[in-house]
């Protein structure tokens, strides 16, 4: 008996926790539509989610196209078709990898350290003494989050695809032989605009939800534990939650497109 | 002004308000004392609705803030203002930003203004030349005292205390609370502070109340409350272990 009301309690809140988050972004969309909007705390945003992750994006862009190269290189060559290399690069990095490798990225990086940020605001009482001053805290917080991350992560993305067919053609071209026209022109053969757009897509819903999870985490940081202890448990649900919702929706992405382009 | 009926909470299954009912009058001060952890700051943060009642209701000035919704909300907020146990600074702006803040972004003043105001503020309380130091870079007292001219910078006129003095050392504390003191005589307004230090806030006090085991157990001018014959009040005040309280 008492583990059927365990059990419950579990699903219940499990239930409660979800509207609680659709209810969260709904409220986000709405401010976000109405003004004012908080253009220097937007340009924060912008300046931490977007320009401060360019180095790392394009780090791991060029080194994700120097192994696909490689391995490539290996496989496509048992069957005598090293001419695709680029292709292969170009479109695993455009349609897959850069905007899922980009996001996770993201996510690490910045998703974690607006959570710890909204988190620390929510214990000290700062999201209190906003509200107080009748100010609202999703213009101040929330809003910037979710445009800059709109807006950075196509962006980003772009950036990790560039980086990563660079990679790909200093492995596959410098290193390993392939004739660089062979490898670019097959790209462009091979490449369609369908495929650039499916990339950005994708690139622009991992945008929001990541803002989306991690501010949602930092804003209810007292519910999952208190003080320090409960920051760093709404840090860590903050990544894995974004992680698996980016690569669980980049499946039904996939599908949708690739069904919306046949 | 300030009238609290029949308020019930409860807390991570815990019941921590078990009907309170209080009334403040305008221009009054009304000091709130009890054990620690029995619902002080949770009564307080009812008063500004920060958190809603799951029984009764919170009037100010005859309008019950429960129902609000947002937009009369913030027009209820407008008149109210919380000074917090850890002052709730922006950490990532200056002191002269903190206090600039409400004014810049509430009520839309010019620049010349701002400064005008928040300077005056700051040298109110002592802050004089701290303008540009970040929360991190001050210390305790000098953070309660920023967080104290944020809260009177845009002259409220009902202000909640939590706690204003803890923390400190007594001299700087006692200089809060005769700031406060002289606030109140030159602008007026209505106030409740939650406070462990007694016989110092007492002095400013109109009116004292003690919140014990989720009810009002005692309201009166401060000197009734100090020569209470309740045996909970009094243990309270004088601080002995032995007695009907249990600390344990």
């Amino acid at each position: 008996m008492d583990f059927i009301r365990k059990f419950g309690a579990i699903i219940l809140d499990y239930v409660s926790g979800m509207g609680l988050m659709a209810i969260f972004i709904a409220k986000t969309i709405v401010f976000a539509l109405t003004p004012p909007i908080k253009v220097l705390n937007f340009l924060k945003q912008v300046r931490f989610v977007g320009a401060q992750s360019i180095f790392l994006i394009a780090l791991i862009g060029s080194f994700t196209g120097g192994v696909l190269a490689l391995q490539g290189y290996y496989n496509l060559n048992r069957l005598g078709s090293v001419a695709f290399l680029g292709p292969l690069v170009a479109l695993s990095i455009i349609k897959e990898l850069g905007p899922v490798l980009a996001a996770l990225m993201v996510t690490a990086r910045a998703g974690s350290a607006i959570t710890a940020e909204i988190g620390i605001m929510r214990i000290t009482n700062q999201i209190d003494a906003l509200e107080m001053m009748g100010l609202n805290p999703f213009r101040y917080l929330v809003v910037p989050v979710l445009f800059a991350a709109i807006i950075s992560m196509p962006l980003l993305t772009s950036i990790f695809d560039f980086m990563g067919i660079l990679g790909g053609y200093l492995v596959g071209v410098k290193m390993l032989g392939v004739e660089a026209g062979t490898y670019l022109g097959e790209i462009s053969n091979h490449l369609e605009m369908v495929d650039l757009l499916e990339g950005i897509y994708k690139s622009l819903s991992f945008g929001v939800i990541i803002a989306w999870v991690s501010c949602y985490k930092g804003y209810y940081t007292g519910t999952s534990g208190y003080g320090a202890e409960g920051v760093s448990k709404a840090t860590t649900q903050s990544v894995v939650l974004s992680s698996v919702m980016i690569l669980i929706w980049d499946y039904f992405m996939t599908a949708l497109l690739f069904h919306g382009a046949s | 002004m300030i009238k609290v009926e029949n308020l019930h909470k409860a807390l991570s299954g815990k019941q921590v308000l078990k009907g309170v009912n209080l009334t403040v009058n305008k221009d009054e001060i009304l000091v709130l004392i009890g054990m620690s952890g029995y619902g002080k700051s949770v009564l307080l943060k009812h008063i500004a609705r920060l958190f809603k009642p799951d029984k009764g209701r919170v009037l100010i000035d005859g309008i019950d803030i429960g129902p609000l919704n947002s937009r009369e909300l913030t027009k209820v907020r407008s008149r109210l203002s919380f000074l917090f146990q850890g002052g709730a600074l922006f950490e990532s702006m200056t002191v002269f930003e903190n206090v600039a803040f409400p004014l810049k972004e509430k009520l839309g003043l010019k620049k010349d203004e701002i400064k005008e105001r928040v300077l005056r503020e700051l040298d109110q309380v002592g802050l004089s030349g701290a303008e540009d130091k970040y929360p991190s870079q001050i210390s305790g007292g000098m953070q309660k005292r920023a967080a104290l001219a944020r809260v009177l910078v845009w002259q409220p006129e009902i202000i909640l205390f939590d706690e204003p003095t803890t923390g400190l050392d007594p001299i700087i504390g006692h200089a809060i609370l005769q700031l406060i003191a002289e606030l109140h005589r030159k602008r007026k307004f209505t106030g409740i502070i939650v406070t462990h230090e007694l016989h110092r806030v007492f002095k400013i006090a109109h009116k004292a109340a003690m919140l014990h085991e989720g009810v009002i157990r005692a309201v009166g001018a401060p000197d009734e409350i100090l020569n209470s014959v309740d045996p909970v009040v009094q243990q309270f005040i004088s601080g002995d272990t032995e007695g009907p309280i249990s600390y344990r």
